[in-house]
């Protein structure tokens, strides 16, 4: 394919498209709706690059796949939507803890259960950052435009190359099927990064540990010659199981502060118009397209009102919303849930400002003239 | 003095190893290592991988690189490095529950497949690092710490079941017969394509206690004594091998490997030459 072009892609097509830019070179996967069109255009597109696709027994084998594959150096995605998103949890959870950059592709489709696979939801929001046991650091990427799946989809390579952690790209139906426009970068502007790696006697040793400033562990991939372990396992720096408590301790705190010390690079928002309002509605993915409509209708009537949608929405963007709660009356919280990023709201709020929720459970979405009849209630 | 081989091929500041005393693991890895060493295995170019369980904790020990993965799922990360770098060797050690019970479906697919992994099954009958309770190869009627009044699952065959869905090489050892375990090993790491090598092993802590098998020697006596080697059981009716552990190559075919049906596809697709 040339590159430098413009295509009309679907947002699921666009994460392939973006996925390969950024280096991706090894996809397993089971299908599922509404997803199955990243497996579908991997098969077809991957061999083309010298890459390889396989479609495994189930998500729990993809996922295992996805993370053996990374071991040795290899950029690797899944996609998956609800019911195999939950089969993936364990293994999303050992590539947290064992530090193997990886990208897994949640299309949420409506649920609980096997739900309506054909419909859009947002019920996913909670699993993306808390699906796996235990305390675990991840970060959740949530895109609202073909284009923009593209471009957060190479960023998420990159964020789980140099981090070391688990990336969701936490898509919705809407966004996974909707057409648009997407201008495709060159191979030399997309270039996501690599992980970094040492092959050195002391990596061998301990490749576990962090060179003093840093957070992140540089291991080299398997088949370089460096002989070392990884576990699930809580592990010391040598990459041995351990069960002492200052090695859990330091190893536990130091997964969760490599993400907290990179927050800024981490984090990403869209902020608009909020220099005077009086009203914002917090939304994000497929929702936030119909918020943007009923926003600037509202504006047109003179109502003093924002748009704040996170696009990392894990982990939340408190400070820059912090801001915004100090200086507005209201928020409306609009997604496809029963409240879940609405939770996150009120915990930033902290009572500054009264927090609305305008949610939905159903399979269908929120049209900009329900948004705006929310805005022009709260509004007065 | 540590043997050759432990110096060699194991991580020596980790021994000794976390299993009971008069646990057979220690054979088997030792099989592992010796195969390893009579095929001249480069350590770059080999990748041990293990889930969960008494078994998988023996890739620890390799001084190699080691991946301890998720239970049941050792099979699914070994075929996501197999398929990235197919040019590594890529060996599986699991166990009886990891491999034929919460790992059933990725064996099975695998050998579907034939994909060029080589899987070895420590049998030791039983669930030894939960504390005893019955496994898809404990003997009906048998007994464990949830079958307190005696087992009524039946138990797998696991070559049968890895031949039935399309493994090329299949073969058992025993803890007892070590010399011709090794020989299964070497044949099946040789082997190009999805192998499976059965080692019955010995859990005195568990299995033989809840079972009255007695201790770790009267437990590979018995291994000694109810061994029949394949050649001899294919002359025997079914009955005469009731109870019994047939040890030996059971099965070699040859079908097309997965990994280099792979490589075709990227030819075809244009993908070579990236």
């Amino acid at each position: 394919m040339a590159e430098g072009r413009r295509l009309l892609l679907h947002g699921n097509e666009a994460v392939v498209e973006g996925a390969l830019a950024a280096g991706m070179r090894f996809f397993a996967g089971y299908p599922i709706t509404p997803s199955t069109e990243i497996a579908e255009r991997c098969a077809l597109r991957l061999p083309q690059v010298g890459g390889r696709f396989i479609q495994m027994e189930d998500e729990l084998a993809s996922m295992a796949a996805v993370i053996g594959a990374s071991v040795v150096g290899v950029k690797a995605m899944t996609a998956t939507s609800g019911p195999g998103f939950s089969l993936m949890q364990e293994n999303i959870g050992y590539a947290a803890l064992a530090e193997i950059p990886c990208v897994i592709v949640d299309v949420q489709r409506a649920g609980p259960s096997t739900g309506m696979p054909t419909s859009p939801s947002q019920g996913d929001y909670m699993q993306a950052r808390w699906g796996t046991h235990g305390d675990h650091p991840i970060i959740v990427i949530s895109p609202s435009s073909a284009q923009e799946a593209y471009f957060e989809t190479i960023r998420a390579f990159t964020l789980s190359e140099r981090l070391r952690v688990p990336v969701i790209l936490l898509m919705d139906e809407t966004v996974g099927h909707l057409r648009e426009g997407v201008e495709l970068l060159d191979a030399s502007e997309a270039a996501a990064s690599d992980r970094l790696a040492r092959d050195d006697a002391e990596q061998a040793e301990k490749p576990y540990a962090v060179l003093p400033g840093e957070y992140v562990p540089r291991l080299s991939p398997f088949g370089q010659g460096a002989l070392y372990n990884i576990t699930g396992l809580i592990h010391d720096d040598r990459g041995f199981p351990t069960s002492s408590k200052e090695a859990a301790d330091r190893l536990c705190r130091r997964i969760m502060e490599k993400i907290a010390m990179n927050a800024g690079e981490i984090e990403r928002y869209e902020s608009r118009h909020m220099e005077d309002a009086q009203v914002c509605v917090v939304s994000f993915g497929g929702t936030a397209r119909a918020v943007q409509a009923a926003v600037d209708a509202a504006r047109g009537d003179g109502i003093r009102v924002g748009l704040f949608r996170p696009i990392t929405v894990w982990p939340f963007p408190e400070a820059a919303l912090g801001r915004i709660c100090g200086r507005v009356r209201d928020i409306v919280v609009a997604e496809l849930n029963g409240g879940q990023m609405k939770m996150e709201v009120e915990r930033v709020a902290a009572g500054r400002c009264r927090v609305h929720h305008l949610g939905r459970v159903n399979g269908a979405i929120l049209t900009p003239g329900e948004i705006l009849a929310a805005i022009r209630e709260v509004a007065g | 003095m540590a043997s050759r081989l432990i110096e060699r091929y194991m991580r020596g500041a980790y021994l000794p190893h976390i299993w009971c005393a008069g646990c057979g693991n220690g054979i088997i890895l030792r099989d592992v290592v010796q195969a390893v060493d009579n095929l001249r295995l480069e350590k770059r170019d080999t990748v041990f991988v293990s889930g969960i369980g008494c078994s998988s904790r023996a890739v620890g020990y390799l001084d190699f690189d080691t991946l301890h993965t998720t239970h049941g799922r050792a099979i699914a990360f070994a075929t996501g490095i197999k398929m990235a770098r197919p040019e590594l060797k890529v060996i599986v050690l699991t166990g009886d529950g990891d491999a034929a019970a919460i790992g059933g479906n990725h064996l099975i697919h695998a050998a579907r497949r034939n994909i060029d992994l080589t899987v070895v099954v420590l049998n030791n009958n039983i669930y030894g690092m939960t504390g005893g309770q019955f496994s898809p190869t404990t003997p009906i009627g048998d007994f464990s710490t949830t079958t307190p009044y005696g087992g009524i699952d039946p138990d797998f065959d696991i070559p049968a079941l890895a031949q039935a869905a399309g493994a090329t090489y299949t073969a058992r050892g025993t803890a007892y017969h070590a010399a011709q375990t090794t020989k299964l090993i070497e044949a099946a790491i040789l082997h190009e394509g999805f192998s499976v090598v059965e080692c019955v092993t010995t859990c005195p802590t568990y299995y033989g206690r809840k079972n009255h098998r007695g201790n770790a020697v009267e437990m590979l006596k018995w291994q000694r004594d109810n061994a029949i080697p394949v050649a001899q059981a294919r002359n025997l009716p079914r009955e005469a091998l009731e109870g019994k552990i047939v040890y030996g190559e059971l099965w070699r075919c040859q079908r097309p490997e997965y990994t280099r049906q792979y490589a075709a596809i990227i030819e075809r697709a244009g993908g070579k030459k990236q």
